[in-house]
């Protein structure tokens, strides 16, 4: 009972008018990025976070704030999947399958309402298993000591990649770039400044926010700017949307796939290095396999829309609970809200529930508050979010390259800071084209220290033993996980590729 | 091909990252592990992972012609400009001209390209300045 007595304080904390506010408008925005082709939940949070800052936000009504804009990403993705065939963000892409062929057949006001009452139903009950979850799991990290952290810090890099990873190298390369750049500046326990090359503005390190926008955010530009703005830029195409209101027993007739695909989801999420893509694949995979008689999968079978949609956003509220339980995220996303967490000073992790109660639960609170606000926005107002889809990318990049400037010029007001972003607006653009994923390199540059200090800690306590590292069977046991995480998908990867593809051009070719 | 090269690049950065690692200063307060040993650890799964490119390249990906590189070369030249600029200038003058010419850039007619730039500015000012309160940079002109 201790858990729901804690949620009613939440409540109590997230029902104020600001915080009721930023929910409001995180979940606009949210819906209206992930909506915009190109703009996903991780680019998204990333370019509002310089903005909860320098509004002055305390730790709870920015994370409500932020994490309302990450829910609602995971709403607005379908839009464009369903309208325009171009998933808004890569869990979306499943949603294509069926959604599109809907559209084509005048149903698209039908798969848009049905997959925003799919989304509800998904993060709606990842939440309640988040509540549920996320204590149990802060039970078990009270026991963990600097060694266990040491090996979960490099279980959460070994599994990152997640299990579709094209190249594990190149994960691996990823976060040893990440931990690298971590590196630069004054050692914390020792106090001599390291990889600073005498320039003063290293002496503090690299502001990992600095990283983070210029690798999600700038790197966008520079893509559009390579492709010259050339996809999404066809909005002309008039789709009829048709009636909204999904009808009682279409519900109904998809109710089973729901539920189904939000467990799936849900367990996808919470599963280090699986995340939202994953979660929509296995749903959509494991219900195409159970009631996909008629073969109408792929050519806009309603429950082919519903499936996805559950199963993404039940994965993000499933990430969520190794990232406040653990402070180690499963997806990129939540790599990016770990970075707003430790920018306001606040470290996830066991200790969080015990010293930021308010933090956590008002958090809570304001997930259930939000996914009642984005379903309630989402199945009226969606003709108003299919409007937002055309704005040409040439007017909108712009638009992200100011705001991400502005950002952290209003951080830290310092012009240095600025070049170091655009630095890394090219590194991001170049990391993309040579296929390394950008997460690890994110989670490296978060996590680095960390890392570091417990393996130090760790060491200085067995006075430099480091069969310490393995001395514990929890500690062997993450080690154990940590290397088949990052073997298992040298061994499926290419199969699970392979039929993601396939999945992809089969609907391709229904559609053409 | 890009694959191999990179990886050549890793390998040399990651070897840098060690001989600068083996370089820093010990202090006098010292705990078992020391400032360099993580370092060079990391330095290590750098270069064995680059050293895997290396012999085992993935197929090339599909790099823009010179035009798309100096394109993005231009825009990041403009950027950097921007960031010197925006304490010299003021923030209106330089987030105008910097989102026109992006705007230019991402095939907008020039007129065009520059009311956008305008009101990007315009209304960035509005946003940030006049409603939220956040300090911008100001130029001479006190915009």
């Amino acid at each position: 009972m201790d858990v729901l007595v804690s949620l009613f304080d939440g409540f109590a904390i997230a029902l104020t008018w600001q915080n009721l506010l930023l929910a409001l408008i995180g979940c606009f925005l949210g819906t209206v990025m992930g909506a915009l082709p190109g703009l996903g939940p991780s680019n998204g949070v990333a370019i509002l976070i310089p903005l909860a800052f320098t509004m002055g936000l305390g730790p709870t009504p920015a994370m409500i704030l932020l994490t309302s804009v990450y829910y609602g990403a995971m709403y607005g993705g379908r839009i464009s999947s369903i309208l325009l065939n171009i998933p808004g963000d890569e869990p979306a892409l499943m949603t294509t399958l069926d959604g599109h062929p809907m559209a084509l057949q005048g149903r698209a006001g039908e798969a848009l309402a049905l997959s925003g009452i799919a989304s509800f139903v998904g993060a709606f009950f990842a939440t309640c298993g988040l509540v549920l979850l996320a204590p149990l799991l802060v039970k078990v990290a009270l026991l963990f000591g600097p060694a266990e952290y040491f090996a979960l810090f490099t279980l959460a890099f070994a599994t990152l990649g997640g299990i579709a990873s094209t190249n594990q190298a190149k994960a691996a390369f990823a976060a040893a770039l990440g931990i690298g750049i971590a590196m630069i500046g004054v050692d914390g326990q020792t106090g001599v400044p390291r990889f600073t090359f005498g320039e003063v503005h290293l002496y503090d390190g690299i502001d990992f926010l600095v990283a983070i926008v210029g690798m999600f955010a700038l790197s966008e530009v520079f893509i559009f700017l390579e492709h010259r703005a050339v996809h999404g830029a066809k909005p002309a195409e008039k789709m009829k949307i048709g009636k909204i209101v999904p009808s009682w027993s279409l519900i109904k007739y998809c109710t089973p796939t729901m539920i189904r695909s939000t467990v799936l989801g849900f367990l996808a999420g919470v599963l280090p290095g699986a995340g939202a893509s994953l979660g929509s694949f296995i749903a959509y995979s494991v219900e195409k396999r159970l009631v996909d008689k008629e073969g109408t999968f792929g050519k806009g079978d309603p429950r082919g829309v519903a499936a996805p949609e559950a199963g993404n956003n039940a994965a993000a509220g499933g990430a969520l609970v190794p990232m406040l339980a653990l402070g180690v995220p499963g997806s990129g996303t939540t790599a990016v809200l770990l970075a707003v967490l430790l920018a306001l000073n606040i470290t996830p992790g066991p200790l969080l529930f015990q010293n930021n109660p308010d933090v956590v639960w008002g958090l809570i609170a304001a997930l259930f508050i939000g996914n009642l606000m984005l379903l309630a926005m989402n199945i009226p107002m969606v003709g108003l979010f299919v409007r937002v889809l055309l704005v040409p990318p040439r007017f909108l990049m712009p638009i992200v390259a100011m705001v991400s400037f502005v950002g952290i010029y209003g951080i830290s007001g310092s012009s240095f800071d600025l070049m170091v972003m655009v630095g890394f607006g090219i590194l991001g653009w170049l990391l993309r084209k040579l296929d390394i994923p950008m997460v690890p390199v994110i989670l490296g540059v978060l996590l680095g220290a960390a890392m570091e200090k417990n393996l130090r800690r760790a060491l200085t306590i067995s006075d430099g033993d480091w069969f310490a590292l393995v001395a514990s069977p929890l500690s062997i046991a993450l080690w154990a996980i940590a290397i088949f995480g990052f073997i298992l998908p040298i061994v499926l990867g290419p199969t699970i590729r392979k039929r993601m593809q396939m999945r992809k051009d089969d609907a391709g070719a229904a559609v053409d | 091909m890009s694959d191999r090269i990179f990886g050549s690049i890793g390998l040399a950065l990651a070897i840098f990252f060690i001989w600068q690692a083996t370089l820093i200063q010990e202090s006098f307060i010292q705990d078992a592990v020391g400032p360099k040993t993580f370092p060079i650890i990391i330095g290590t799964v750098m270069g064995l992972a680059s050293l895997y490119f290396v012999l085992k390249p993935d197929p090339d990906p599909v790099w823009p012609n010179a035009a798309g590189l100096i394109e993005i070369g231009l825009a990041a030249l403009v950027m950097f400009a921007y960031a010197q600029a925006l304490p010299e200038f003021g923030f209106g003058i330089s987030t105008a001209i910097a989102a026109a010419y992006l705007a230019w850039r991402l095939e907008s007619p020039p007129v065009q390209a520059i009311i956008a730039g305008v009101l990007i500015s315009g209304g960035l000012y509005l946003i940030f300045r006049v409603i939220l309160g956040l300090s911008l940079a100001r130029g001479p002109l006190g915009f």
